[in-house]
């Protein structure tokens, strides 16, 4: 165990001592403790950029469960270490603005920040880990600890709700994605990252690679709200705002972008790769951008906004997975896809954190999200206002943010995709970038409905619980360091190529250089700069006319919606399955002994005429004789007429008639203590029978016939010609002699009996017989305390017996 | 001779099943006995039914029956009486208390988790 095993795990070790810390410092803010711990892991994560940067990787490995190859490893190269400074850096600012956002009175910090760190270190597992199992160990801890965030007022019906619909969604993803890497196990016969990707060649071209990739996918695209598992993220907002800042824009949601960049040496290259990414994140952009607009909550519209983002980077992973497929012909055009994906993902964190938490303030001073009833803050909150134009402009892609830049390239990206010559890409290329660009305009709308309709327009104190003002400095810090880093990285750009650049070496390993380009705010007129110039203006006139044209949203079936398809999903799953457990649990004891018998003689019938199994021969019988053959018949008979009797009295008369010839065909066969013991037990079982259905006063002595049902007759024949065909079976082939003539020379000599049965009984296998005394004493004592124990009569019941 | 006897337990088991499928409590529990005699009935025919003395050795014959499906039968006897016993005691148990020996109305209750 190395030092970096212990920073993966030290959040959770922290999130033990939370509780305590809680508990024993109630004057101090619980948030203050926890907010160290961020803060020197983004400081130790720091010191690896000189590593990263230099090209090389640090790897280490505890042992976990090495037979199976399952080890925590920690391999730390690019991609790992810039979501790993992107979890401790906004954790460390998410942990500061929930100091100031949660009070410490009145809410339970306690468990707030334990599972906050529970999050923390799951995520950093995510990250660092190069071994799948772990990986998706630390995965579920993500379901999870999101699950308790989510719905940490867990008093609301909603949070619950969303908590529900998230761990299942984000769940089954998981689980699929546990498929996959059994199913990249099978192919390679290893679980580390680093490893598959040396042996891809076991991979591409295997028949397990498409299933393996969807499956992965699945993962990935249920964590990171693709559609349309998209649906589970508007309603995770019902979260603290601290926890959608972090979760829910900056980190969780980024674990599935996460996902197909760590896999994309593996699977990278293949049709079904490029296709499956690149669509459905370019569905995701355009719905989610197109279904911001209609929200009137500002967490909703920042919800969507994260999952149109989330699409976008999604996209452009997918174009430029086309890159491998080039074999990295330099200069590669499609690497600048995946450039764009690597930047914006940094920009979305910083600008999609800040924006939460000036919605998290506005929230918190004004006590509303709703943008109907908000408006003219702007003098009252200066701060907030400029932190929310810098996050929205910088979402909407103007100059001179960050956003901007990444826009720009993914314009870029997306006018290249129409280039790739392959894969039908010639025939539906040109949708990419249309879509993108319409989905840009809408992009553009809603942010700037967040900035106006908030900030501008007439103050409505009428509508507001409490008198809005400025929001304290110790919450404004972190959206200001974010909105900060959101000009930085605007203007200059290019100090983030430490931390590209390795993460690009990442992506695509092996000899192949990425081309190492500044990335420029002014690159000419280009058809990018018209395309974003075109959004601007589009994006504008838009806005002024939502009013007119927002109607459109009317028109989409209410019923068809994926949250009712979910919605109903569930309940149609939960109708069904009781349905089908009520069809078959039908409480009639003849339906299960039908289900029991029907079962044993179709599956005995199948084994017998498949295996062949039955045969027939005289050799081994001995002859008929008259005596057994009469007292046959009578058997036969007193048994058939048990089944057309009316009189109890016959029927148990019957029965016990059976039962003497039984004792007189042990006579007949030479077995004189069976016989004894049968007339003895039949004895008794008559008179028992009699005791309990005869003499009792007041039960009728006649019953109804038997009513002849055709399924109980088919079944009961059936089972007995199965139990014929058994027996003749067995009967016809002896495959051995018997052991007896043991018996018959040791009872006298060894055990010193002559009676050889008892001598077997009470000598040779007499635990047979100590266990078979045990069942008689038991049924005994059962008897007994059946007809004595009254405890409905002593709890003062009503009982007419008495 | 032992066809004649595997055919009469085939039987005998069928008409236990038949019973046992019905609704009367009694017809159930006189099925489990019949379903009982069909089964040591085999028992014994599988054992080999070849002629031969009483497995007693004071017989001083060349061959004995064999001796152990016997002691496997006596065994099984002894255990289906006791549970026929316990079985016809919890009949009229719950005839004494729910005043029925119908299998349909022993269904317990409709509402039940």
């Amino acid at each position: 165990m190395s030092l970096i095993h212990l920073v993966i795990l030290s959040p959770l070790l922290l999130a033990i001592f939370v509780p305590l810390l809680h508990k024993y410092f109630k004057s101090i803010h619980t948030g203050w403790f926890v907010l160290i711990l961020p803060l020197v892991l983004f400081v130790y994560f720091l010191s690896y950029l000189g590593t990263s940067m230099s090209g090389n990787t640090y790897l280490s490995t505890m042992n976990w469960i090495p037979s199976m190859g399952i080890n925590f490893s920690v391999y730390v190269d690019g991609l790992g270490l810039l979501f790993a400074l992107l979890i401790t850096g906004i954790g460390s600012l998410v942990v500061l603005y929930s100091i100031y956002y949660l009070s410490k009175e009145k809410e339970a910090l306690n468990t707030f920040y334990v599972y906050l760190l529970m999050f923390m270190g799951a995520m950093l597992g995510v990250v660092l880990s190069d071994n799948l199992i772990v990986l998706y160990s630390f995965w579920e801890l993500t379901s999870i600890s999101s699950f308790l965030l989510i719905s940490y007022w867990y008093h609301r019906e909603k949070s619950r709700y969303g908590a529900l619909k998230s761990m299942l969604i984000t769940v089954f993803g998981g689980l699929a994605m546990l498929a996959g890497i059994i199913l990249l196990y099978n192919m390679t016969g290893t679980f580390s990252v680093r490893e598959t990707i040396a042996n891809v060649d076991l991979v591409t071209g295997h028949e397990l690679f498409v299933p393996a990739l969807i499956l992965f996918l699945l993962g990935a695209f249920t964590k990171s709200a693709q559609f349309p598992f998209h649906i589970w993220l508007p309603d995770a907002m019902e979260a603290p705002t601290p926890v959608s800042a972090y979760l829910h824009s900056a980190t969780m949601v980024k674990a599935g972008i996460y996902l197909v960049a760590r896999m994309s040496p593996v699977f990278a290259g293949a049709p079904e790769w490029f296709w499956l990414i690149s669509v459905f994140g370019i569905i995701t952009l355009f719905w989610g951008s197109f279904s911001a607009v209609k929200q009137t909550d500002l967490k909703s519209i920042l919800a969507f906004s994260t999952i149109s983002q989330l699409g976008l980077i999604m996209t452009l992973l997918g174009v430029g997975s086309a890159a491998v497929y080039y074999d990295y012909l330099s200069p590669n055009v499609y690497t600048v896809a995946t450039l764009a994906a690597v930047f914006h993902l940094i920009n979305h964190a910083t600008f999609k954190g800040s924006l939460f938490m000036v919605v998290g303030i506005v929230d918190h001073e004004t006590g509303t999200r709703d943008i109907r009833k908000l408006g003219g803050l702007m003098n009252l909150m200066p701060i907030t206002f400029t932190l929310a134009i810098i996050g929205c402009f910088s979402m909407a892609g103007l100059p001179p943010f960050n956003g901007f830049l990444s826009k720009e390239m993914f314009f870029t990206g997306m006018l290249r995709a129409t280039e790739i010559g392959v894969w039908n890409m010639d025939t539906l290329g040109w949708l990419f970038p249309v879509l993108a660009w319409v989905a840009s305009i809408f992009t553009f709308i809603y942010s700037m409905v967040i900035v106006f309709k908030t900030f501008t327009g007439k103050l409505q104190p009428e509508k507001l619980d409490k008198k809005p003002h400025e929001a304290p400095m110790g919450m404004l810090i972190p959206p200001i360091v974010l909105a900060s880093l959101v000009i930085i990285f605007g203007f200059f750009p290019n100090t983030l190529k430490g931390i590209i650049f390795p993460t690009l070496h990442s992506i695509f390993p092996g000899n192949f250089t990425v081309e190492e380009v500044d990335i420029y705010f002014w690159h000419g007129w280009t058809p990018e700069l018209f395309m974003t110039i075109g959004v601007i203006g589009f994006g504008t006139f838009l806005y002024l006319t939502l009013a007119k044209w927002g109607k459109i949203y009317n028109w989409f079936p209410q019923r068809l919606t994926l949250n009712k398809l979910y919605d109903g999903g569930l309940v149609g799953l939960e109708r069904g399955s009781f349905a089908f457990t009520k069809f078959y649990m039908t409480g009639y004891i003849r339906n299960y002994l039908v289900m029991i018998f029907g079962f044993m003689a179709i599956l005995l019938a199948i084994l017998l005429t498949r295996n062949g199994a039955f045969n027939f021969n005289l050799d081994n019988t001995t002859p008929v004789g008259v005596y057994e053959v009469v007292l046959s018949l009578i058997m036969v008979i007193s048994a058939i007429t048990i089944l057309f009797t009316t009189s109890r009295l016959s029927a148990i008369i019957a029965l016990g008639v059976v039962g003497y010839s039984m004792a007189l065909f042990f006579v007949l066969f030479r077995a004189p203590d069976l016989a004894l013991t049968q007339l003895i037990v039949e004895t008794v079982s008559v008179a028992l029978f009699l005791l309990c259905f005869y003499h009792l006063p007041d039960l009728s002595k006649e019953v109804s016939r038997l009513k002849f049902r055709l399924t109980n007759f088919i079944i009961s024949v059936s089972v007995g010609l199965v139990v014929i065909l058994i027996g003749l079976s067995v009967n016809s082939s002896r495959l051995f002699e018997s052991i007896s003539s043991y018996f018959e020379v040791a009872s006298y000599e060894e055990a010193g009996g002559k009676n050889m049965v008892n001598v077997i009984l009470v000598d040779f296998r007499g635990l047979d017989t100590l266990f078979e005394i045990a069942v008689l004493t038991i049924a005994a004592f059962g008897i007994f305390a059946m007809i004595k124990l009254r405890l409905a009569d002593k709890k003062g019941e009503v009982n007419d017996e008495g | 001779m032992e066809i004649v006897i595997i055919i009469v337990a085939g039987i005998l088991i069928a008409t236990a099943t038949y019973l046992m499928l019905s609704k009367s409590i009694l017809r159930i529990v006189i099925g489990t006995g019949l379903l009982a005699h069909g089964a040591h009935i085999l028992l014994l025919a599988m054992g080999g039914l070849k002629r031969g003395a009483a497995p007693l050795l004071g017989q001083q014959a060349d061959a004995y029956a064999d001796p152990l499906p016997q002691a496997l039968i006596l065994t099984a006897i002894v255990i289906s009486f006791g549970v026929t016993s316990f079985f016809l005691v919890l009949a009229y148990r719950a005839y004494q208390e729910l005043k029925t020996d119908d299998m349909d109305k022993l269904r317990g209750n409709e509402n039940h988790e």
